[in-house]
């Protein structure tokens, strides 16, 4: 736009930036404090981070969390890719208003819904709840969110390479393979991460879908938040926001020069044609 | 296109299609590449029938036993199906189904008013995080072009964190001896601590942060594909700023508007742990109703029933949404 940004535009900007940062920070700020009283700071200290290791259970319930979201993820990104290439390359066929809406329809559907829903098809069809029923259930949304990713890589995508390729005889899952999976990866690995995070932030499904022997980070999380906040809350939260915010920098850096260098490419094999 | 196509060799593109278009498939006059095997048949089978029995199956399990009975039994509802128990008991099961509980959430005042007061709630925290969210998404928009894609990753990054932490981390601000009454109180703005936590102001508060980027996203995508001519040719008219604003800029942004709006409302209206949280107990919604009624009451036909409804509450926005998705796709490809 002509006149650039205004200082309203800057200012409503940074305003709505501290607002979501701000809470985050504060809690990062505050799992460092010494003192017990978690909003009265006492000096700067580690200790906190130090309790967490002898704090088994919570220790056992990140472990269980970490598994069951590497493994939910690498599921949904496999269902969702496929759910992807099949709303975006199938066309038409019998119930494909009602795949998309399936596909679509978790994204938004109250997670009290999803959780209390998936219990009782296990209790309905006498399924034991533990590890993984929750990686099931977990799997189910995750997948829907992996394929909107994914579809919007692939709406963009070039069909005519695909076909240059078969035409010169690949057998179609090596097309897909060497071709289609290439190009579409960054969203492929978007929707992996996506759906770690969204595993490893599930609160309501993993209540209603978990069984003894399988309480989640978050399950642990919340029931010692309701009795209050806590300095070791503080604490591991910190840790999690950190591993999170170094994994979707880094990869986002990593997308961002593989991009680039596809530039580059296209670039020089257009000079070399000319 | 199948292994055989390629293996019977179509040395040229043309050809290929060709061979593709002479194919049985009835769709073909639609959509004509498309020309399905069995590994295309089973590339739609995996996913939809995942979704059939962990999605779409589990609502009809709902449905039943809403219109259970509650049981001091495992599990704590009646009847249950027995297929190896024959006709006669699958007959006399059905006519044990009744809509009592329905009747029962019609009675008790609580449900009816979870369900308003949810509403209510989303509806406002909606508005509030458009108010918040325009200026920001629009300021976004007008940002140096090198700056936006710093801008958009710093909306975004926030949704990647912990939803429970981010929650979490409010409670601290927002207590009587928290961070924000030190805060105003040595401003001198205040006397007294204000109670906020355990209020509906700290759901609102709560609402409109942890949804804030699923308003601010589609409505920045929409603001900057905006067309800049019109607002230069608006300008060379004789229209002021604020007149080009309303009459150009908010009336080209509405799709990213109702996007953002759907996608703030419809998971407000059904959220759990933003009223648990730091809602107080005489914040009603209808997600927390459900779970009390299944966790604390173990009543699970009731808390099914409760779900249903919810779920009816919430069929109009999301068909709604899902249209205008579509839509948004089909022109996009």
């Amino acid at each position: 736009m002509r006149n650039g940004p205004s200082w309203f535009n800057v200012t409503s900007v940074a305003l709505g930036l501290a607002f979501l940062y701000l809470p985050i920070i504060l809690l990062v700020i505050y799992s460092f404090n010494d003192s017990r009283l978690v909003t009265v700071w006492g000096g700067f200290s580690t200790r906190w981070y130090g309790e967490l290791l002898n704090n088994q259970q919570l220790l056992d319930a990140a472990w269980v969390t970490l598994r069951v979201a590497f493994l939910s993820a690498s599921i949904a990104t496999l269902l969702g890719t496929l759910a992807a290439l099949v709303l975006v390359r199938s066309g038409r066929f019998l119930g494909r208003t009602l795949f998309s809406g399936m596909v679509y329809a978790p994204l938004v559907m109250p997670e009290v819904i999803l959780g209390l829903s998936l219990l009782l098809l296990f209790v309905a069809v006498d399924q034991a709840r533990g590890f993984w029923t929750v990686i099931i259930a977990h799997t189910t949304f995750a997948m829907c969110y992996v394929a909107v990713v994914v579809q919007s890589r692939l709406t963009g995508f070039d069909v005519s390479l695909e076909e240059a390729a078969q035409d010169l005889g690949c057998p179609p899952l090596r097309t897909f393979f060497s071709v289609t999976l290439p190009i579409i990866l960054p969203g492929v690995v978007a929707g992996w991460m996506l759906a770690f995070t969204l595993s490893l932030d599930d609160l309501v499904v993993a209540s209603f879908t978990t069984g003894p022997g399988a309480t989640t980070l978050p399950m642990k999380i919340y029931s010692q938040v309701r009795l209050g906040v806590t300095p070791e809350i503080n604490a591991i939260s910190t840790i999690l926001v950190g591993l999170v915010a170094v994994v979707v920098i880094a990869v986002s850096l990593m997308t961002k020069r593989q991009e680039v260098r596809r530039q580059q490419d296209i670039r020089l094999a257009e000079a070399q044609q000319a | 296109m199948t292994a055989g196509d390629s293996a019977s060799g179509a040395p040229f593109g043309s050809t290929a299609r060709e061979a593709a278009t002479d194919g049985p498939d009835i769709e073909r006059t639609v959509r004509p590449r498309v020309r399905r095997g069995l590994g295309g048949w089973l590339l739609i089978a995996v996913p939809y029938l995942w979704l059939l029995t962990f999605f779409l199956a589990p609502f009809f399990i709902v449905f039943k036993i809403s219109l259970s009975e509650v049981a001091v039994a495992i599990p704590p509802y009646l009847p249950t199906f027995d297929l190896a128990a024959g006709w006669d008991a699958f007959v006399s099961g059905i006519t044990a189904l009744s809509i009592d509980n329905y009747l029962w959430l019609t009675e008790d005042s609580l449900y009816w008013k979870s369900y308003v007061s949810s509403i209510v709630i989303a509806a406002t925290s909606t508005l509030i995080a458009l108010i918040v969210g325009y200026p920001m998404a629009y300021g976004m928009a007008r940002a140096p072009k090198a700056w936006r894609p710093t801008l958009l990753m710093l909306v975004i990054l926030p949704f990647w964190t912990s939803f429970l932490i981010r929650v979490y981390a409010w409670i601290g601000i927002l207590k009587t001896e928290g961070l924000l009454n030190q805060f105003l109180l040595w401003l001198g703005l205040i006397d007294t601590p204000l109670t906020i936590l355990n209020t509906n102001v700290a759901v609102y508060i709560g609402i409109v942060y942890s949804y804030l980027p699923f308003l601010v996203l589609p409505l920045y995508a929409t603001l900057e594909k905006l067309d800049e001519s019109l607002l230069e040719a608006a300008s060379d008219l004789g229209s002021p700023p604020w007149r080009s604003f309303w009459t150009i800029t908010v009336p080209l942004s509405l799709p990213g508007v109702i996007a953002g709006c759907f996608l703030v409302f419809i998971p407000a209206v059904g959220e759990f742990v933003i009223p648990d949280l730091l809602g107080g107990s005489d914040t009603l919604m209808i997600g927390k109703t459900l779970w009390t009624e299944f966790f604390n009451n173990r009543d699970w036909p009731v808390s099914s029933a409760v779900a249903v409804l919810l779920l009816l509450i919430l069929v109009v926005p999301i068909v709604l949404f899902q249209n205008q998705q579509q839509r948004a796709t089909e022109k996009g490809r």
